[in-house]
């Protein structure tokens, strides 16, 4: 059989043999106790129930997601530019974003909430907070990492400042860079749940998924809640999606990740 | 020869820091035109000469002069060939040519024809469009010798070019870069590890010792341009491998 073939057929059979189980756990279980495990079909039910607040949060969700990703990745450009230009920033900066890093999202978003504001803001800043940190840390190691061959290479032409980093560093660190932003996509979505949970608002927009899933909670939507899961894993994968996509434009003509292989 | 010098060492002597002494006065003339192949033990200082004529690197004492000016002022008569074909993967074969008219600022009209010249030189035109990994170890390196001559250079410097490659590649190659001396005339520096190839490229083989590094005798190689495969057939070209070898062998049995 065609590798190509079992790489459709394989996971299509994991999937099937796990909703298998799933029927069967439910149906096991006693009826009164039922309601914490919505059956699939109830739960695509659900999203026709609630299709209206669903759309709605994931859109809010997704404009969190993506304005604090699109800032961390501006910003931390910036700042693994200026981190790549000599070892005593990078001692001096390094245990400071370690440290904004390991802030926890969850104390920190009471004290966000009041020095911008709930919903929107919030989710963005701390979506931000969380894409930050990969993104800089892998930029400025591919910033500094160059072949020191190609720098001499460059010296040699008398290259200026501005030449070395544009001709040179930049487009050597671009493997580094997208690794640092698959990290950050995944992050991202995610972040922006977390920060619409701990620190969303129905005020203007209406709130995200993260606020929704309260307001489902509450109301006992239990299906409704599995639905919001599943539809934050689908906005993870279009990000995902998305930065593979730039990844391969970028670099499948020529960096060896992307070489083919005579199979 | 008469012919004013092109590159004048006297008495150069370089440490890295507080190191050791790499360069112990090294003293040597070159008039345009010649090609001049460096070799000797591993460290005895061959690359940091290079390197120092190529003004990577600063001279600890002594004076060097090219074409009658500092490396710095020089720079743009000179090339240097790497070991490592030290092309930059994300661009295709013409644009890794064009790069050093790139950084010195040419219209891409001008590069792109200098590149398609240079190319063709090396026998890869037809390879312009491809990237660096499609290409195999010896067509890496002759873009890498087509990008050093892209700026027309009056000096070019080599440091173990063909190191890397197999017997008959190098051969090959040797044999280009002779022909394409026809064309293009440059005076050469030429490291290198390999006594047959220092014989069929250079009128002058200088030999060098280690601790410290320093010239230890200069062979005149008295066989005629232009050298073909025919050459290396010669009892001339046999008899001066096998003195330059002996050479090369008292100098490295003294230095163990
Ligand atoms: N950047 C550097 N800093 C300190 N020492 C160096 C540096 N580069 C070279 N050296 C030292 O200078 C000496 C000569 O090195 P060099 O690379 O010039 O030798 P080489 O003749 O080219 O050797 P090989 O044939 O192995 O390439 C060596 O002892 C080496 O350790
Ligand atoms: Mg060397």
């Amino acid at each position: 059989m065609s590798k190509r073939l079992l790489q459709i057929l394989l996971p299509a059979a994991t999937g099937v043999i796990f909703i298998l189980a799933w029927y069967a756990l439910r149906f096991s279980m006693n009826e009164e106790m039922q309601f914490l495990l919505p059956t699939p079909g109830e739960i695509i039910a659900s999203f026709r129930d609630n299709g209206d607040s669903l759309a709605r949060a994931a859109l809010n969700t997704t404009e969190g997601a993506l304005l604090g990703f699109a800032g961390a990745i501006v910003v931390s450009a910036g700042l693994a530019l200026t981190l790549s230009l000599s070892s005593l920033i990078r001692i001096s900066l390094y245990p400071y974003l370690m440290m904004l890093q390991m802030i926890p999202v969850i104390i920190f978003a009471p004290i966000l909430i009041l020095w911008v504001g709930p919903g929107l803001k919030s989710v963005v800043v701390i979506t931000f907070l969380i894409c930050f940190f990969p993104l800089v840390v892998n930029t400025t190691q591919g910033l500094i990492s160059t072949d020191r061959n190609s720098v001499e290479l460059f010296r040699m032409y008398r290259a200026s400042r501005l030449q070395e980093i544009f001709l040179l560093r930049a487009p050597a660190a671009l493997p580094y860079f997208f690794t640092g932003l698959r990290i950050a996509a995944v992050l991202a979505p995610i972040g922006a749940l977390v920060g619409d949970y701990t620190a969303g608002s129905s005020a203007g927009d209406g709130g995200g998924l993260g606020f929704q899933a309260i307001i489902y909670s509450s109301q006992a939507k239990y299906p409704a809640l599995f639905a919001t899961a599943a539809v934050t894993c689908v906005l993870g994968f279009v990000f995902v999606g998305v930065v593979v996509g730039l990844s391969w434009l970028a670099l499948h003509h020529w960096h060896d990740s992307y070489e083919r292989t005579d199979t | 020869m008469a012919a004013t010098p092109l590159v004048e060492l006297h008495d150069v002597t370089k440490r890295y820091g507080a190191g050791p002494l790499v360069l112990d006065r090294v003293s040597l003339v070159a008039a345009p035109g010649d090609f001049i192949s460096l070799i000797g033990p591993s460290g005895c200082g061959k690359s940091t000469l290079l390197r120092l004529i190529a003004g990577l690197s600063p001279a600890s004492a002594g004076t060097l002069q090219l074409d009658g000016r500092t490396p710095e002022q020089a720079a743009a008569e000179l090339a240097f060939v790497f070991q490592e074909p030290t092309l930059l993967p994300w661009l295709t074969v013409a644009s890794n040519v064009a790069l050093p008219q790139q950084l010195r600022g040419l219209s891409p009209a001008d590069r792109a024809a200098t590149s398609r010249r240079v190319l063709d030189l090396v026998r890869l035109g037809d390879r312009a469009a491809a990237y660096p990994r499609q290409l195999s170890g010896g067509q890496k390196m002759r873009v890498s010798i087509a990008r050093a001559l892209s700026l027309s250079p009056k000096i070019l410097l080599l440091d173990e070019p063909f190191g890397a490659l197999d017997e008959m590649t190098r051969e090959h190659l040797n044999e280009e870069l002779l022909a394409i001396r026809q064309q293009q005339a440059w005076t050469a520096f030429f490291v290198t590890h390999s006594v047959a190839e220092a014989v069929f490229l250079s009128n002058r083989i200088v030999v060098m010792a280690a601790s410290p590094g320093r010239i230890h005798t200069e062979i005149t190689v008295p066989l005629t341009y232009p050298r073909t495969a025919a050459t290396r057939l010669s009892r001339e070209y046999h008899d001066l491998v096998a003195e330059v070898s002996r050479i090369l062998r008292s100098v490295e049995s003294a230095a163990a």
